[in-house]
């Protein structure tokens, strides 16, 4: 008893006294080969704006955005393209003046090399903004503040891309106390956000403060691994402005940029895996999004635009200012061009990112890192040998799975087990393919179980849809029999009674042509007071439209004057009638104007043709013989 | 001695029974559990391939007895290893007879040929098909579970099966797999 008593006191005491300064490891992780000197010796270039700019409409996590343009439309920079739909969503901004060229399905940068829906905009080169509305964040509303920020389209630029503006929402569940600046960027080759720290470090600190306002975060820590010295100097420096902010270095392990180990390493916080780091009371932000706030609310700049690391096989690695949109190669040929034994293109880092199923695709919000690989930098894997249960991967996995045990049940497609096994935990940071003895692609193992389950899972819920609904239609043909059986019954008993008591009928009868013949006259009188009404108009109007000087033939006073009861019915008739023919006559123009022939007559088959034919010859007959008629 | 054991056993029973008595009264189970957990595991697509009219009354007949677990087309071969772990029965491969799968598709209606006689939303058994007489029918792609009961029907054969296209959306990683290579034939034995 004793001995947890001081357990307990002990855990309080570190919790107590944890400073932002201490570093909590996590269990696992790796320290690949870094490659980041190679793109940092030179600064952030700016790319010119290329020929054409490709926009898929699928550039972050949920809803495809709603189009707003079509094709032919000029468009201004900073324009949106397709506004966010759904709550999970951000909208598509044009990157440069210009016209939209194409609305069309292209491949976009996405493992599975389908084609997807995008934007061509073809610029004019004038790279002229829309008027610009800079936002006095300090003085407005949360909620409006959220509201504009949902149109800014701005993701998390760490390459997660999720909305932003959904992260600084303010759900009421649980009070953000902390703010985390990711700046750890563990892995390998990238450098983009290291570059943005050494070159613009006050513009990112301006915009914590934004969104340290924004989440009413007492505390902020920004994490930096101590393989970016530079960055962690310069942003020490500009983080003074903040008030209460902090700057930790954490070693360099990949993947401390994961935001749940960096939640660990900097405060000790393990997050429950069931729970988001709000619940618990921290945020995380890339520090390329924090970048984008600013911009976004001190000079009204949508996303636009992103810092992309080209680096690997290339004869200059570096990082570039880029438009979204922008073609890769034209990126390669910024950074010297591939050199000639590449053999594909990475988007991504090593270990999280994908093979581009080619070079010829857009820059999106999620492209941090374009590498070009060639079999000297990436050998290709040794075969895959049997799992010799060594459980190196145990070890190395940094949220505490068991990957060897997934691996068994995603091999073996038993799914059920591998949730079991927590398996929509796992983040395929990829250090249990890098550690495996037997060169096991475990993660891939893992991805395959995943987008099973998913699948099962929608195919499930389809099946269930489809089950209620046709439950739901089998009770309604159920519900629609016994009414109208109801209905039956009810009319054979009536008929029974009948026949049973003709007097019941005859008085039956009786009370009903009382009542049709009541019905009857007030539809009379219904009738004339509407003609009355129509006349008055219809004298209104002609006094109105015609001289003043011819008065109206029936008008209401004359009819007010004549006590003729027999006059005023014929008045009354004849009103009717002009009435009528006036609303036909309206009717036809009205037609007419609409476009003479009913819309349906178009595109018939030979045999409504005829049909048609054939009625049109009996009403010209008809015609004829009215007008044989007439004479007489 | 010998009494009062026997009492003691008597009044045990009793007491169990009534027991017993009274949780079967207080938990029953309405309907057969056996048979809602058949139609879980079948697809819904409730298209009458196997012969009953909709997966339900399929799945009361499997419940009784009266059809075999390999007639289901659309639930597929992991369908009827499914219901052959939940029954305890002996796998079997699909029946041919009540037809083959075939990969996931929605019915389509060429609006310009629909005549709008109703029959196939008359047909349909989960009423995804919008529409009325002598009007234009269209289909609600996200209900329609690809039974194909409404082609047949149409008197002016305008409804196809449009296989499901593979987006980003519904994209699957793949079960990993390795080229196999060849090795010159002088390379001695094969790696183990």
């Amino acid at each position: 008893m004793n001995n947890i008593i001081q357990f307990a006191s002990k855990l309080i005491k570190n919790l107590a006294t944890t400073t932002a300064s201490e570093v909590h490891r996590f269990n696992g992780g790796v320290h690949p080969e870094e490659h980041k000197q190679e793109s940092t010796t030179r600064p952030i270039a700016q790319l010119p704006i290329p020929e054409t700019l490709t926009l898929p409409l699928r550039q972050h996590v949920g809803y495809i955005p709603k189009l707003k343009v079509k094709v032919g439309d000029y468009v201004l920079k900073g324009e949106m393209l397709a506004e966010a739909e759904g709550t999970v969503s951000a909208a598509i901004h044009a990157p440069t003046s210009g016209t939209i060229t194409a609305i069309a399905e292209a491949v976009i940068p996405h493992p599975s090399g389908l084609p997807d829906m995008c934007v061509t905009l073809t610029p004019d080169g004038k790279d002229q903004w829309k008027p610009l509305a800079p936002i006095d964040w300090k003085n407005t509303a949360h909620s409006e503040l959220i509201t504009s920020l949902r149109t800014s389209g701005i993701v998390g630029l760490g390459g997660a891309t999720f909305p932003t503006h959904i992260k600084l929402r303010k759900d009421g569940a649980s009070a953000i106390h902390t703010l985390i600046i990711n700046a750890a960027e563990c892995e390998p080759y990238i450098t983009c956000d290291d570059m943005l720290m050494r070159e613009r470090p006050d513009e990112i600190t301006q915009g914590i403060a934004i969104a340290q306002h924004l989440l009413g975060a007492a505390k902020v820590v920004i994490g930096i691994e101590d393989n970016k010295p530079e960055a962690a100097q310069a942003m020490n420096t500009a983080s003074q402005a903040l008030a209460n902010a902090v700057v930790t270095t954490v070693p360099t392990l990949y993947p401390s940029g994961d935001a749940r180990r960096l939640i660990h390493l900097l405060l000790g916080v393990e997050v429950p895996h069931h729970k988001r780091a709000t619940e618990v009371g921290i945020q995380v932000f890339n520090v390329a999004t924090v970048l984008a706030i600013y911009r976004y609310f001190t000079f009204g700049e949508p996303s636009v635009s992103r810092i992309v690391t080209v680096t690997g096989n290339v004869a200059s690695p570096q990082n570039f200012e880029v438009l979204l949109g922008t073609p890769m190669p034209l990126l390669m040929a910024a950074a010297g061009g591939a050199k000639p034994d590449t053999t594909h293109f990475v988007m991504g880092g090593p270990m999280m990112g994908f093979d581009l199923p080619s070079l010829n695709v857009p820059v999106t919000k999620a492209a941090n890192c374009i590498i070009a690989a060639s079999p000297a930098l990436f050998a290709p894997p040794p075969p895959a040998q049997p799992c010799i249960r060594c459980t190196r991967c145990a070890d190395a996995c940094p949220v505490n799975l068991q990957p060897q045990e997934l691996y068994w049940f995603a091999k073996s497609d038993n799914f059920e087990k591998a949730r079991d096994y927590n398996l929509f935990d796992c983040i395929e940071c990829g250090c249990c393919t890098y550690v495996c003895p037997s060169n096991i692609p475990l993660v891939q193992y893992y991805r395959y179980a995943k987008s099973e389950i998913i699948a099962l899972d929608k195919a499930k819920e389809a099946a269930d849809l489809a089950r209620e609904r046709n439950d739901f239609r089998l009770a309604r043909i159920e519900r629609e029999k016994l009414e109208r059986a109801q209905k039956h019954a009810e009319r054979a008993a009536n008929a029974r009674n009948r026949e049973a008591n003709p007097e019941l009928e005859e008085s039956d009868k009786a009370a009903s042509n009382a009542s049709t013949v009541e019905a009857k006259k007030a539809a009379i009188a219904a009738a004339v007071e509407r003609a009355k009404a129509l006349k008055l108009a219809a004298a209104n109007n002609d006094a109105a439209s015609t001289s003043t000087d011819q008065p109206a033939v029936a008008g209401p006073s004359s009819a007010e004057v004549k006590p003729d009861s027999d006059a005023q019915a014929k008045i009354d008739k004849k009103a009717l009638i002009a009435a009528a023919m006036e609303r036909a006559k309206a009717q036809k123009l009205a037609s007419a104007q609409a476009g003479a022939a009913p819309k349906n007559t178009e595109n018939l088959s030979a045999k409504v043709k005829a049909e048609i034919d054939e009625i049109e010859a009996i009403r010209t007959k008809a015609l004829q013989m009215v007008k044989n008629k007439a004479p007489d | 001695m010998l009494l009062t054991s026997i009492y003691v056993m008597l009044g045990l029973a009793l007491a169990l029974g009534a027991l017993l008595g009274i949780a079967a009264l207080l938990f029953k189970v309405e309907g057969d559990p056996l048979i809602a957990r058949i139609d879980a595991i079948l697809p819904q697509t409730q298209c009458g391939q196997c012969g009953y009219p909709g997966c339900k009354p399929y799945a009361t007949a499997i419940a009784k007895g009266e059809a075999d677990i390999n007639q289901c087309p659309p639930g597929g071969d992991a369908g009827v290893h499914a219901l052959a772990d939940l029954l305890g029965v002996e796998y079997k491969p699909l029946n041919a007879e009540h037809g083959l799968p075939k990969p996931k598709s929605v019915a389509l209606i060429d609006e310009a040929t629909c005549i709008g006689c109703t029959l196939c939303i008359q047909a349909c058994p989960v009423d995804a098909i919008l529409g009325a007489s002598k009007h234009m029918h269209t289909i609600i792609a996200s209900e329609c579970t690809g039974c194909e009961l409404c082609v047949a029907p149409c008197p002016v054969d305008c409804i196809s099966m449009v296989p499901l296209a593979e987006t980003p959306d519904n994209w699957k990683w793949k079960y990993p797999v390795f080229p196999i290579k060849a090795l010159p034939a002088n390379s001695g034995k094969a790696p183990s």
